[in-house]
C-alpha cells in the first residue's frame, strides 16, 4: 500500500466524567464510514489513558469530546502528555459544549480546532482530511 | 366507537373524497412531500377519520380519568384541581449557590425541587478524588457528605416541599442524606416526599453513569425500593426513565418500550424480595422526554399509561388500581436545543411543554434556552418557568381533562405506539429480559443506530432544524451572558470537605464503614447501615469505595 493510500487513524476520546457520548459516537461512525480507521476509547478516560492509547494505537488524529465543563483543566493536560510522549505531529481537534471565550486558550495549548454543537459530520471529515499531518 | 352502518357510510364518503376532491386539488397544489412520518418513522396519513379508530373500545381502551386503563389521566379531575408540579432541574457550584437558586425558584412560583448533582457526586467520588479534577460543581451541585446536603436544604422545610434527585448509582447514599436532613429538621420519615431516580438499568445503555456491574446495581436500586416501601411511604423510590434513552438518540417508540421493559425488571426484582406487588407498585414513577413531534409525544404519554396499566393488571396480577397507574415526570428535550439562535429554544421548549401537559404529566421541567451553551442563568431559567405558568394560567388547556382524547389522529397514534412498544417488549422478553439485552448490546445498538440516522437526516436536509440547517444567520444573537462556574467553587468545596474529615469521630466512621463492608455481600438491605455511616459523616466517596471493593466496577460495553 502506498503512503497516499494509508488510512488515517483517528482516536475519538471522552475525557472527564460526563457520559454524553451521542456526539462522540456519531463522529466516530461518520469518520469510519468515510474510510478512516477509528478507535473509540469509551467514557471517562483520564488524560494519561488517552495519551497512552494514542501512543499505543499510533494515531494521526485525536478527537476529544467533552460536555461537562472540565475542558479548561483536562485539555491542556492531555496536550502536555502528548508532547511529553513525543506525539507533536498528532492533530487534535475537540467538540462538545465549549464556550467561545475558552477557545483561544485551548488553541494556545495546541488544540487545532474546536467544533460546536450542530457541526455537520461532513465538515469534520473534510477538516480531518485536510489537516492531518502526513 | 361507531356503529357499523355509520362507519360504512363514512368509508364510502372518504373514498369518494379521495377520488374526486383530493386529486382535483392536488393537480394544482402538490403536497410538500411524498411521505409524511413522525420522528419515530410512523407513517402519517393525510386525514384521520372514525375508520382509524373503529377497533378502539371506549370503555376498555380509554375509560375515565382516575380509572383503568388511565389513558385519559391518572387523576379524576386532573389539572382542574391542581396544576402539574413545576419542577426545575437545578444545581451548580456549591451547596450554598444551589440553595440560593432553589429559594429563588420557589419564590418565583416553582412548586417542587429537583436536584442536579455534579459528575463526581453522580459517580460516587468525593470532590478531591483524582477523577473529580476539573468537574467539581460544573454540571451540578457538589455533594460529598451530609454537611453539604444540610447546606443544600438550609431553610427549606422538608415537610413542605417535594424533592426529586437525579441520582442513580449512589441513590442509597443521597436518599440517606436527605433522610438525615429530615431527621435533623424533625420531619418524620413518612412525611418526606420526593423521588430518587435510582434507575440503574437505563444507565447501562442510555445515561451511562454506571458505577457497579448490573447485578449489584439492581440490588442497590431494589434496596431503595424496599426500604421506602417499609419506611418512607411517600417517597417515589425509583423514576423509571425514558428521558436518557431518548436523549442518547432513541426514537419515541424505543423510549416507550425500553422504559416499560425496565419497569418490568424492577417489579420482578422487587417481587423476588418477597414484597407483594400491591405493596410497592403504587410508588413506582416514570420519567419521559418530550421531543419535537407534538402529536407523537402526546400519543406516547397516553400509550405509556395504558400499556403500563395492562402490564400491571395482566402480567403482575395487581389488584389495587393505584398499582397500575403510571405517574410521570416529563422534561422537554435537551437534544432538540440548538446552540445556533438560542432564543428559538424558548419557543421549542414551549411547544414541547404544551405537549407534555396535553399528554397529562404530573410534573414538568422546562429547559432553558441557553442550555446548548451552558447551565441556565437565572434569567433563562425564569423564562423557562414562566413558560409553564403561561400554559397553566393563560392558555386554558388545563381546564378540561385530556382535551385531545377522541381525536381520530391522536387515538390512532396512541394505539400504534402501544402496539409497536408491545412488539419491542416481546422481543426483549424472548431475549431473556433487560439484563440479557444489555449484555448483548441490543439497546446500545438500537439507540446508536437511531441517533446516527437522525443526524444523517439532518445533514441530508430531510429534516429541517430551524437555525441549524435552514434559516441560518451569520451571527447568532445571544440574549445574555453565559453562566460560568468560577474556580473558587472547587477551592471552597475542597476546604469544607477537609474540615468535615477533620471534625468527625474517626472511630465511628471506621466502625460504620466496616459494618457496611461486612453487610454488602450478604443478602441484606444496606440502607440502614449507609444511613448510620452518613450520620457519622462518612463521605459519599468513602461509602462508594467500600461498595466498589465488594461489587467491583462496571466496564463499559462499547457499541458504536
Amino acid at each position: 500500500m502506498s503512503k497516499k493510500e494509508k488510512k488515517i487513524r483517528v482516536l475519538i476520546a471522552k475525557p472527564g466524567l460526563d457520559s454524553h457520548d451521542r456526539g462522540a459516537k456519531i463522529v466516530a461512525r461518520a469518520l469510519r464510514d468515510a474510510g478512516m480507521e477509528v478507535i473509540y476509547t469509551g467514557l471517562r478516560q483520564t488524560p494519561e489513558q488517552i495519551a497512552e492509547t494514542a501512543l499505543q494505537e499510533d494515531v494521526d488524529v485525536i478527537g476529544l469530546s467533552i460536555l461537562s465543563g472540565a475542558h479548561p483543566t483536562l485539555f491542556p493536560r492531555i496536550m502536555q502528555l502528548l508532547k511529553k510522549k513525543g506525539m507533536t505531529d498528532v492533530m487534535v481537534f475537540a467538540g462538545g459544549i465549549i464556550p467561545e471565550e475558552d477557545i483561544p486558550a485551548l488553541k494556545k495549548a495546541g488544540i487545532k480546532e474546536v467544533f460546536g454543537p450542530g457541526t455537520p459530520t461532513s465538515t469534520l471529515i473534510e477538516y480531518v482530511r485536510n489537516n492531518v499531518s502526513k | 366507537m361507531f356503529d357499523r352502518r355509520k362507519l360504512a357510510e363514512i368509508k364510502k364518503q372518504r373514498k369518494k373524497w379521495e377520488k374526486t376532491t383530493v386529486p382535483n386539488w392536488l393537480r394544482r397544489h402538490p403536497e410538500r412531500r411524498k411521505n409524511f412520518e413522525t420522528v419515530s418513522g410512523i407513517p402519517v396519513k393525510r386525514l384521520y377519520t372514525p375508520e382509524d379508530i373503529e377497533n378502539t373500545d371506549y370503555s376498555k381502551d380509554l375509560g375515565f380519568p382516575g380509572e383503568l386503563p388511565f389513558t385519559r389521566g391518572v387523576h379524576a379531575t386532573m389539572y382542574r384541581g391542581r396544576f402539574w408540579t413545576m419542577r426545575m432541574f437545578s444545581g451548580f457550584g456549591t451547596a450554598e449557590q444551589t440553595n440560593q437558586r432553589f429559594k429563588y425558584l420557589l419564590k418565583e412560583g416553582e412548586t417542587g425541587l429537583s436536584v442536579a448533582f455534579d459528575y463526581p457526586t453522580i459517580m460516587g467520588y468525593d470532590s478531591d478524588h483524582a477523577m473529580s479534577l476539573g468537574e467539581v460543581g460544573q454540571c451540578g451541585v457538589a455533594v460529598s457528605h451530609l454537611r453539604d446536603m444540610e447546606i443544600l436544604f438550609d431553610g427549606i422545610p422538608l415537610d413542605r416541599v417535594s424533592t426529586s434527585m437525579t441520582i442513580n448509582g449512589p441513590s442509597p447514599m443521597l436518599l440517606g442524606m436527605y433522610i438525615c436532613v429530615g431527621d435533623k429538621q424533625g420531619v418524620p420519615r413518612e412525611k418526606l416526599a420526593g423521588t430518587t431516580q435510582n434507575d440503574n438499568l437505563k444507565e447501562f445503555f442510555a445515561q451511562k453513569l454506571c458505577i457497579f456491574p448490573p447485578k449489584p446495581s439492581l440490588k442497590l436500586s431494589t434496596d431503595v425500593i424496599e426500604y421506602c416501601a417499609r419506611h418512607v411511604p411517600n417517597w417515589n423510590p425509583v423514576s423509571i426513565s425514558g428521558y436518557h434513552i431518548r436523549e442518547a438518540g432513541s426514537n419515541a417508540v424505543q423510549e416507550l418500550a425500553f422504559t416499560l421493559a425496565d419497569g418490568i425488571a424492577y417489579v420482578e426484582s422487587t417481587l423476588e424480595r418477597g414484597l407483594k406487588v400491591d405493596e410497592f407498585a403504587n410508588r413506582l414513577s416514570f420519567f419521559f422526554a418530550c421531543h419535537n413531534n407534538f402529536f407523537e409525544e402526546i400519543a406516547k404519554f397516553r400509550a405509556a399509561r395504558r400499556l403500563w396499566a395492562r402490564i400491571m393488571r395482566d402480567r403482575f396480577k395487581a389488584k389495587n388500581p393505584r398499582s397500575m397507574w403510571m405517574r410521570m415526570h416529563v422534561q422537554t428535550s435537551g437534544c432538540t436545543l440548538t446552540a445556533q439562535q438560542p432564543a428559538n429554544n424558548a419557543i421549542r421548549t414551549a411547544f414541547q411543554a404544551l405537549a407534555a401537559v396535553l399528554g397529562g404529566t404530573q410534573s414538568l421541567h422546562t429547559n432553558s434556552f441557553d442550555e446548548a451553551l451552558c447551565l441556565p442563568t437565572e434569567e433563562a431559567v425564569t423564562v423557562a418557568l414562566r413558560t409553564q405558568q403561561l400554559i397553566a394560567h393563560e392558555s386554558g388547556v388545563a381546564d378540561t381533562i385530556d382535551p385531545l382524547g377522541g381525536s381520530y389522529y391522536v387515538e390512532a397514534l396512541t394505539s400504534e405506539m402501544e402496539e409497536r412498544a408491545i412488539g419491542y417488549i416481546d422481543k426483549i422478553d424472548s431475549m431473556g429480559g433487560v439484563a440479557a439485552g444489555i449484555e448483548k448490546g441490543f439497546f446500545q445498538k438500537e439507540i446508536a443506530d437511531s441517533a446516527y440516522n437522525y443526524q444523517k437526516e439532518v445533514e441530508r436536509h430531510e429534516r429541517t432544524v430551524v437555525g441549524l440547517n435552514d434559516y441560518t444567520v451569520e451571527k447568532d444573537w445571544i440574549p445574555m451572558d453565559l453562566l460560568r462556574i468560577p474556580p473558587h467553587v472547587e477551592k471552597e468545596q475542597l476546604a469544607r470537605l477537609e474540615r468535615v474529615r477533620q471534625g468527625r469521630n474517626r472511630q465511628k466512621v471506621k466502625q460504620s464503614l466496616d459494618k457496611l463492608f461486612a453487610e454488602a455481600d450478604k443478602n441484606k438491605n444496606l440502607m440502614p447501615s449507609i444511613i448510620e455511616a452518613l450520620k457519622a459523616y462518612a463521605t459519599l466517596g468513602e461509602i462508594t469505595e467500600v461498595l466498589r471493593s465488594v461489587y467491583g466496577e462496571y466496564r463499559e460495553l462499547i457499541v458504536i
